[in-house]
């Protein structure tokens, strides 16, 4: 088994892997609200190969674009290269508050064991220790899509018990919390794609819940990169890899290694 | 209706909706006059220091440079910013020393670059106050708001966060829905500098890409200075006049400035300087270096027009040309760091 783990481990990296395992989250025909860095590689992989007729929708203007070149920002031209419609981000986020987006699709700095994301700042918001970019659209799209996707780094201090700051939000406090405050009903996080493994949330308590741990990593190595106690299924998968041939699609859309360094 | 919660952040740009009603009346003019000028006459008369500005564009695409240089050039002080996606362009003002306070939605980074040297170290440093947090569609409907003359608009984002918390939103019961409903009040800037292909030489413009917020913010400022890539006849704009994004009369001054979103994208003309923004991104690492790039290519040169042949003249656009219209691979020097 060990073995086979180490060959596997010379043909994708990790990057690679997290955006794979992320792209085959994606329903074909459906639309995804997406944000800078590997969300963009994949879902340009997704479009390319599982799901060709996926809507991809950015938040600057671009939707329905069928991306040849990775944009460098979700608003180049690229975002819109062959697209249905170059519009403006009132016309997104209003179609997005109006129900028309599936999935949105995001990084993150932190996350908590409700699905709750910080972007904005490391330490405290008066004295940071790391200021960070903050929301952009990101609280949008974690308000607004019916379902969420986070595709982050996974170490102690990422999976974290308290994020420093709530930017975009998971299901805040718990099972309810979401429609209490105001945010549209039955939206919320639906899957977190790490280096180590793919994740979704239990059905009553709103927690990160185990879905399949990656080829080669073990369940000690999950629950040591999480300052949060992670529900454990009695049954996990294990996730997918990429072939060789998926490998190779996915480095055609980033030569120079931008996002999948 | 009952104030569920209040953001603890300031307001950037708001008036009483009659208020600004009053001031559109008595100084923006309706008449089809010729308000064409050098980027310095535009800075210098509708640009003031303690002013509240907004950048068009999107943080690094089809940004109008040539404004933001100049503004760093007449050394305009106590400037606060829209950080509505706001990347190169506030970038470079906050390093400067011209911005000191900012609303972010999305700022001090340039996306899949990395963060911004300088202004993480002025925010950090507390040179650069927040003065409110929002989001993205947050700002978008500051100015939605704005430009309807309304004093807020409802949304559904931002709810449940810090986000909020921080924000100058509030929270009140929808006397419609009975749920909670989020009220982003309207943010008028003072002054907004928008980049576009073209336009007449009273100011109507068209726009060849993605509005981004262009088309509300355009209306909301109270001042608004457009540079273009090139002026065009208005008997082509009256031809086909569904094409105008931003009428005339909402145009305070335009600025003929080709290549004037360098070293930013321009949608169909030119791709993204990244020797530029490596440059950048590696000098604004310490203020030493900060003020040796912008005294190379802001404060040494005499205008726009100079600093375009020291950035590689027309051989340079011609190679973004080709990136942007992808007969070119994609670079990114910065990686190598």
């Amino acid at each position: 088994m060990a073995k086979e783990v180490s060959s596997q481990a010379e043909y994708y990296t990790a990057s690679e892997l997290m955006a794979y395992a992320a792209a085959r989250q994606l329903q074909d025909k459906k639309s995804v609200f997406v944000g800078t860095g590997l969300p963009i590689v994949a879902t340009m992989f997704a479009q390319r190969t599982l799901a060709p007729n996926l809507l991809i929708v950015f938040e600057a203007g671009g939707i329905g674009a069928q991306i040849r070149a990775l944009p460098i920002s979700v608003g180049d031209a690229r975002t819109f290269y062959r697209a249905v419609i170059a519009t403006s981000m009132h016309d997104v986020m209003s179609l997005a508050q109006a129900g028309y987006v599936d999935y949105g699709f995001l990084g993150a700095a932190q996350i908590d064991m409700y699905g709750n994301v910080n972007t904005t700042v490391i330490g405290p918001h008066d004295r940071p220790k790391v200021r960070l970019p903050g929301s952009g659209g990101a609280n949008d799209v974690g308000s607004f899509s019916q379902k969420l996707i986070i595709i982050m780094r996974q170490r102690a201090n990422s999976f974290v018990r308290k994020v420093d700051f709530i930017t975009t939000p998971g299901y805040l406090t718990g099972p309810g919390a979401r429609e209490r405050a105001g945010l549209p009903a039955g939206t919320g996080p639906y899957r977190v794609v790490t280096q180590l493994a793919i994740y979704g949330f239990d059905e009553e308590t709103k927690r990160l819940k185990l879905i399949s741990l990656h080829p080669g990593v073990s369940l000690e190595a999950v629950k040591s990169s999480s300052e949060f106690e992670i529900i454990i299924p009695e049954r996990t998968e294990t996730t997918k890899p990429p072939t060789q041939e998926e490998c190779a699609i996915m480095r055609e859309i980033d030569p120079l290694g931008i996002s999948l360094r | 209706m009952e104030v569920l919660k209040e953001g603890k952040g300031t307001p950037l740009g708001w008036h009483d909706p009659d208020e600004n009603r009053q001031w559109v009346l008595q100084n923006k003019s309706r008449e089809l006059k010729d308000k064409c000028m050098i980027a310095k006459q535009a800075v210098s008369q509708f640009i003031h220091d303690g002013d509240y500005i907004a950048s068009g564009g999107f943080g690094h695409i089809r940004i109008s440079m040539v404004i933001i240089y100049e503004i760093v050039r007449q050394r305009k002080r106590n400037l606060a910013m829209a950080g509505k996606t706001s990347v190169h362009d506030l970038d470079t003002l906050i390093a400067a020393g011209c911005v000191n306070r900012v609303e972010p939605a999305y700022s001090f980074g340039h996306e899949l670059r990395g963060l911004s040297p300088a202004s993480r170290r002025a925010v950090e440093g507390g040179q650069c106050k927040i003065v409110a947090e929002t989001s993205n569609a947050g700002y978008q409907w500051h100015f939605l708001a704005a430009m309807m003359g309304l004093p807020f608009m409802p949304s559904r984002n931002m709810l449940g966060t810090e986000t909020l918390e921080y924000s100058n939103a509030k929270v009140v019961t929808d006397p419609f829905s009975g749920k909670p409903i989020c009220l982003i009040p309207a943010s008028y800037p003072d002054a907004a500098i928008i980049h576009v292909h073209r336009c007449d030489i009273y100011g109507n413009a068209q726009i060849d890409a993605i509005l981004v917020e262009d088309f509300e913010l355009s209306r909301a400022a109270r001042r608004l200075i457009v540079s273009t890539e090139e002026i065009i006849d208005n008997e082509r704009i009256r031809a086909e006049p569904w094409r105008t994004v931003i009428p005339y009369f909402l145009v305070d001054a335009v600025v003929e400035a080709p290549f004037g979103a360098h070293p930013g994208e321009m949608p169909g003309l030119y791709y993204f300087d990244e020797d530029m923004m490596a440059e950048w991104l590696e000098m604004s690492r310490t203020s030493q270096g900060t003020k040796k790039f912008l005294q190379e290519y802001v404060y040494g040169v005499a205008d726009f027009e100079e600093y375009l042949s020291l950035v590689g003249g027309i051989k340079k656009f011609n190679h973004l040309k080709k990136i942007e219209q992808l007969r070119a691979p994609q670079e990114a020097p910065w990686l190598k760091k």
